[in-house]
């Protein structure tokens, strides 16, 4: 079976990459073949890339508080693009100011999201969890 | 002395140039018509016949070399999947291997778009989609709307390498063998020249045109020189090496890359205002200042863009489109009723050439809007994105600003008035900092419209072709 295909990449006018960079070493470790688009991407950015290289999920990044914002519409971009079925991630310090997480999670969930992951999550919980996820899929294994 | 002679086969003209290879100097000018529909030896021998006449004898020339935009110049289609992505990859490598784009298309080919492709009747198709490991159902669907069509013309595959052989069988037709071993020439089409060349984006954001380029040239060698009757003329000319912009592409790289221990003029643009469309080239990297975020596509060193609806004759009213009329009048010093005018004049006959002083005006003003707005779109731009960490510079594209040399080349430019002047619409504007077109570079003019023998040479003696290009480029 084919390694799976990760996109990740910091979204919106957030340029905090170093996150980003850990989790997309990470996952190359683990055996992924990842795409990373880095920082300032925008939304459309990370669709167009998961069509060419035929991806099995997107890792969406945002750091800076405005992710809500940036990710509206962003299943809908998927479903349009043709990629219905593909997994989408999103983690970092979602919204401003002290908001309960289950709050949080939920708004992200209701948007498409299939995972949030709240601020201080540490890497390797985030790959337990995309291995489970992808295996469900019938996805390909990280390596 | 050492004589070469090149030959460019226009659409209306056959042009000649014999050039001393020692000293870069033009020994004479010829041409004749293009007579290709009936036979290319016609105006050809009427171009040899001409430049016989003011050489007092043709000499035995070292080198006679060819180059060709006749019979509708190279006319491709290209192929690919997300439009930005390897769609646009299929459009650089098309249009870097001197092609004329009569259609690009993205995504899955519908059978209306399929019945477009063969309507065109393009002399090549080139077809692209994914990255290596990526998406393979858009490239397969798409090879096997081409195979199952009744298109005969030669295709380039330059897709994810997964499934790119594959698409290649299906391709070649009736004369292929299924991987089953099944004959099933009848769902095929016709036979067909395939090449597979390397996947024109490997990895996402990685351009990679140079293998499908020489697949194009290879192609065109061994087959469009033969289907077009040029190679009719065979016995006049050593090789038609490439089409006519490919020459222009190739003597802009050497002039700007040099050749041997000679390191070259350094980035530099090549703008050709033509009656049709506009080309512009740029050879350089075009690389972004350290701290400012690329976006977008790398960009290929040697970079070819066309626009379609900027053309001094066939395409003066879209320029006015996009530049506006009021704009250009009042650059000519005419009023807007005058310009729309000599607008329908020129739409009337394109042949028409400028008799008054306000129809000369008026022509450069178009020279100067062509030159300005192809230059805008060819250029990078640059723009600051505030974030919560402070503006941050985003560029997208090459940024020109630091080339050295801007050359203009095409009879615009060349029997224009003020060369000069008009050249200077290619450079930067302080009202539109944005656009990162070149600053204060040389100019520079191809008077004797040497550019292509220039390239051609090069493929035969890059040191005796920048030789020539020195000699003949007139500094403004």
């Amino acid at each position: 079976m084919r390694r799976a295909t990760i996109v990740t990449g910091v979204i919106g006018a957030d340029t905090h990459i170093v996150g980003n960079r850990i989790l997309s070493i990470a996952l190359e470790d683990a055996g992924y073949r990842v795409v990373a688009l880095g920082a300032l991407t925008p939304a459309a950015d990370f669709i167009r890339a998961a069509v060419e290289t035929a991806a099995d999920a997107i890792l969406v990044s945002s750091l800076y508080g405005q992710g809500e914002l940036d990710c509206r519409g962003f299943r809908d971009l998927c479903i349009e693009a043709g990629l219905d079925e593909i997994l989408l991630y999103i983690g970092g310090n979602l919204v401003v100011g002290k908001q309960p997480w289950p709050e949080v999670e939920q708004r992200f969930l209701d948007m498409g999201f299939d995972r949030a992951f709240p601020p201080g999550t540490r890497v390797e919980a985030a790959l337990t969890q995309l291995a489970a996820d992808l295996v469900l899929r019938g996805s390909g294994p990280a390596a | 002395m050492s004589a070469g002679l090149f030959i460019d086969f226009g659409s209306t003209y056959t042009k000649l140039r014999a050039l001393d290879l020692d000293s870069g100097e033009l020994l004479a000018t010829a041409q004749g018509p293009s007579t290709l529909a009936r036979d290319i030896n016609i105006g050809l021998d009427a171009a040899l016949a001409a430049l016989a006449r003011s050489l007092g004898a043709l000499p035995r020339f070292a080198c006679r070399l060819a180059s060709s935009s006749a019979a509708g110049g190279l006319r491709m289609v290209t192929v690919g999947l997300v439009r930005e992505l390897t769609a646009e990859a299929a459009r650089q490598a098309a249009l870097g291997a001197g092609a004329r784009l009569v259609a690009s298309f993205a995504y899955r080919l519908t059978p209306g778009d399929v019945a477009r492709v063969v309507e065109l009747d393009p002399d090549i198709v080139l077809v692209c989609g994914g990255t290596d490991g990526g998406n393979t159902a858009v490239l397969v669907h798409n090879a096997g709307m081409l195979a199952r069509s009744s298109l005969a013309c030669a295709v380039v595959v330059a897709g994810n390498r997964e499934v790119a052989d594959e698409c290649g069988a299906l391709l070649r037709g009736a004369a292929g063998v299924s991987s089953s071993g099944a004959s099933d020439g009848a769902q095929r089409g016709p036979a067909r020249n395939v090449v597979v060349a390397d996947n024109v984006m490997p990895e996402l954001g990685v351009l990679n045109i140079e293998p499908a380029r020489a697949a194009i040239r290879d192609l065109f060698l061994a087959h469009i020189v033969h289907a077009k009757g040029i190679d009719r003329a065979a016995a006049r000319f050593d090789a038609v090496l490439m089409p006519t912009p490919a020459a222009v592409l190739e003597g802009a790289r050497l002039v700007a890359d040099g050749a041997g221990s000679d390191p070259g003029a350094g980035a530099l643009v090549v703008v050709d205002p033509g009656g049709a469309t506009t080309d512009v080239h740029s050879i350089g990297e075009g690389a972004h200042e350290p701290g400012v975020i690329r976006q977008g596509l790398p960009e290929p060193h040697a970079k070819r863009t066309v626009e379609g609806d900027l053309g001094m004759r066939h395409n003066a009213v879209t320029i006015a489109a996009a530049a506006g009329l009021d704009a250009l009048a009042e650059d000519a010093g005419i009023a807007s009723s005058a310009a729309q005018a000599m607008l329908d004049k020129i739409a009337a006959d394109v042949g028409r050439l400028p008799r008054t002083d306000a129809e000369r005006r008026f022509d450069a003003a178009l020279a100067r809007a062509a030159i300005r707005i192809a230059l805008s779109r060819h250029a990078g731009s640059r723009e600051t994105v505030y974030t919560v960490q402070g503006p941050v510079e985003v560029q997208r594209g090459k940024d020109l600003r630091e080339v050295t040399m801007l050359i203009g080349t095409g009879g615009a430019l060349v029997h224009a008035a003020d060369p000069t002047g008009l050249l200077r619409a290619a450079l930067s504007d302080p009202l539109a900092p944005q656009s990162l077109r070149p600053r204060a570079p040389a100019l520079a003019l191809d008077r004797d419209y040497v550019l292509y023998a220039v390239g051609l040479l090069a493929q035969v003696d890059a040191v005796a072709a920048l030789r020539l290009a020195r000699a003949r480029l007139a500094r403004l």
